[in-house]
């Protein structure tokens, strides 16, 4: 067996995840203009349904390991299942989601494999005369973009990161091969064990869910600066994320932190609120479809990211921002 | 508790965004003038939480940093924050090393220090945004690996590892020696205290090349690199910003969802 493109593949409760199908896309792009199949590993007990869909959302040939969910598995053992099914299927190009998984263990897949990797990418595409495999990412803390090209004859990992492409459609009409693939793992692979898994619960809307996200910066002054932010939130359906200083300065929690070290957020509405625009925040939000800026300094980083904006006291601009808003509303 | 944390050096990423330049040609980025480079932030921390285990458990930190005799300043850095020494890799065949590269290195300078229980490093540098040096040592010298650790603790010939997830966080048990990567999370760094300042201006950082660590020089510089750049670009602005024009703020405020409103935005 022999696959040009892989998709390590993540399924949640059954079926594919929204970033695989996003993977989907992009490999499916890949492949066609390769002219080559695209090949989907899949991890987990029970996972049939979740193959079949895989064929339908892009997939040539789905290659089914047995083994435990994601969400419960040591990392070690995920490594090497994967690299077990490398060997087998030799794939050239192996694309994983920047998730936490992937992004643990493809640089350890590629040390493995001595394949080159690329953590992070945005855009996936074919040199058209070399046909090389070019992979873009934000450098520099997203001050920069770099193109990555791998030396010929050297197997390519590269993670993308989330919403860098719409998921993959469904046609259920589409044909593909699915096939079980049996790994041999050493357990002692696995060293030390995972104590405890604990997903935090949200309250409200998931920040990378929200139709409008309200952020607040350093300029925010405290955490009593919120309240504002949250009034308009919730006046305009949406939630509350923060940059890296809130976080650092402990007034909201990690989890609300959108940006490099953060969450990748891309709603209808951003208005980012006492935020410089730091180019390490920006790359979390900049696929935003509207970004408004409110801060009191003119030359802020952030007039230049936003289509909208207001020089000025975000305290005395909100309350009037909040009460035309709701008469409008009416 | 005996650490080895790795740590770079790079250009200050709180520059201004209008003060970062790229040589397109050479892709690379230009250091920005009359701003020194700083230690890589991320490592920053990653030194805090070694300091921290330090405080508690007691043992010795080796900082360790590839790069120019220049990157002397960011082990110094770690001394007078605390740590107890370290070493700087420098020789002309690292130069253009890619991850796998500097990898090979830095595993090679761990092994000849030797009697460690743990090695940091910060979950990325701020140049490069990679963040896969610290998972290739683990590969390399075949130890267990923690990605994004919030907190450690010790119990008995195993790390208690609690690391960050996307949704929530994982506790784990792992056996020493151990690699881990530290995140941003764990919080804001000490500062150099008085007498950790004196104490590095002091020390002698001894300098290692590649014959002093044995390392294989196939696999470093440009000729081992897998992957090299293409292009190197500025991220463009896409947007143009229009600011609303008002007497007071608070006529802004009304006319910003004035504006909203008729783009559709609610």
């Amino acid at each position: 067996m022999s696959e040009k493109i892989l998709i390590f593949g993540e399924v949640a409760e059954g079926k594919v995840a929204t970033v695989t199908k996003e993977i989907l896309t992009a490999g499916r792009e890949l492949a066609n203009q390769m002219g080559e199949p695209l090949s989907v590993l899949l991890i987990g007990e029970n996972i049939e349904g979740a193959a079949k869909d895989a064929v339908s959302l892009g997939g040539d040939n789905v290659y089914v390991v047995n083994g435990p969910p994601i969400a419960k598995a040591h990392p070690d053992l995920y490594l090497a299942i994967v690299a077990e099914a490398c060997k087998q299927l030799t794939p050239s190009i192996i694309l994983f989601s920047h998730t936490d998984m992937g992004r643990e263990i493809a640089p350890r897949l590629a040390a493995r494999l001595k394949a080159s990797v690329t953590m992070d990418c945005i855009k996936l595409s074919i040199e058209p005369n070399s046909g090389a495999l070019l992979l873009s990412k934000p450098v520099y803390g997203g001050n920069a973009i770099a193109v990555w090209t791998s030396k010929p004859g050297t197997a390519q990992i590269a993670t993308v990161r989330p919403r860098s492409a719409a998921p993959a459609e469904s046609d259920p009409s589409r044909q593909g091969k699915i096939a079980p693939l049996t790994v041999s793992v050493d357990p002692s692979c696995v060293k030390g064990e995972v104590l405890e898994t604990v997903v935090e619960e949200v309250q409200g809307i998931r920040l990378e869910d929200a139709k409008v996200v309200v952020a607040g910066g350093g300029g925010i002054g405290g955490v009593e600066g919120f309240t504002l932010l949250e009034g308009l939130a919730a006046l305009l359906g949406g939630t509350v994320g923060v940059t890296r200083v809130p976080c650092d300065e402990g007034w909201k929690p990690l989890s609300m932190e959108i940006g490099q070290t953060g969450r990748i957020v891309s709603p209808n509405l951003y208005i980012a609120v006492g935020v410089s625009g730091a180019p390490q925040h920006m790359t979390g939000c900049s696929s935003s479809k509207l970004l408004v800026a409110i801060n009191r300094d003119p030359d802020a980083n952030i007039f230049r990211e936003a289509d909208l904006g207001v020089v000025g006291d975000y305290k005395k601009v909100l309350p009037s921002l909040i009460e035309r808003c709701k008469s409008l509303k009416m | 508790m005996n650490m080895i944390v790795c740590v770079k050096q790079v250009p200050d990423p709180e520059v201004p965004p209008a003060k970062f330049r790229i040589d397109a040609k050479t892709k690379q980025v230009m250091p920005p003038e009359g701003i020194p480079p700083v230690i890589n932030p991320f490592d920053e921390r990653a030194l805090e939480l070694a300091l921290r285990l330090k405080d508690a458990y007691g043992g010795k930190i080796t900082v360790l940093t590839m790069g120019s005799a220049k990157s002397e300043s960011v082990v110094k850095r770690g001394i007078s924050m605390g740590a107890d020494d370290g070493f700087v890799l420098s020789d002309p065949s690292f130069q253009d090393s890619d991850s796998f590269g500097t990898a090979h290195i830095l595993a090679a300078a761990i092994q000849k220090i030797g009697n460690y229980d743990l090695i940091l490093c910060g979950r990325q540098a701020s140049d490069w945004d990679e963040g896969v040096v610290g998972s290739i040592i683990a590969e390399n010298l075949s130890l267990p690996f923690i990605a994004l650790a919030l907190a450690i603790e010790a119990a008995d010939k195993a790390l208690k590892v609690k690391r960050v997830t996307t949704d929530g966080y994982q506790v784990f048990s792992v056996p020493v020696p151990a690699m881990v990567t530290v995140c941003w999370d764990v919080g804001r760094p000490r500062l150099p205290s008085g007498s950790g300042v004196i104490m590095a201006a002091r020390k002698k950082i001894p300098v290692w090349s590649a014959a002093d660590i044995g390392v294989d020089a196939g696999q470093v510089g440009k000729g081992a690199a897998r992957k090299e750049a293409a292009e190197l670009s500025r991220r463009e602005w896409a947007r143009k910003c229009e600011i609303i024009q008002a007497e007071t703020p608070d006529e802004a405020g009304t006319k910003l969802a004035e504006k909203l409103r008729e783009v559709g935005a609610f």
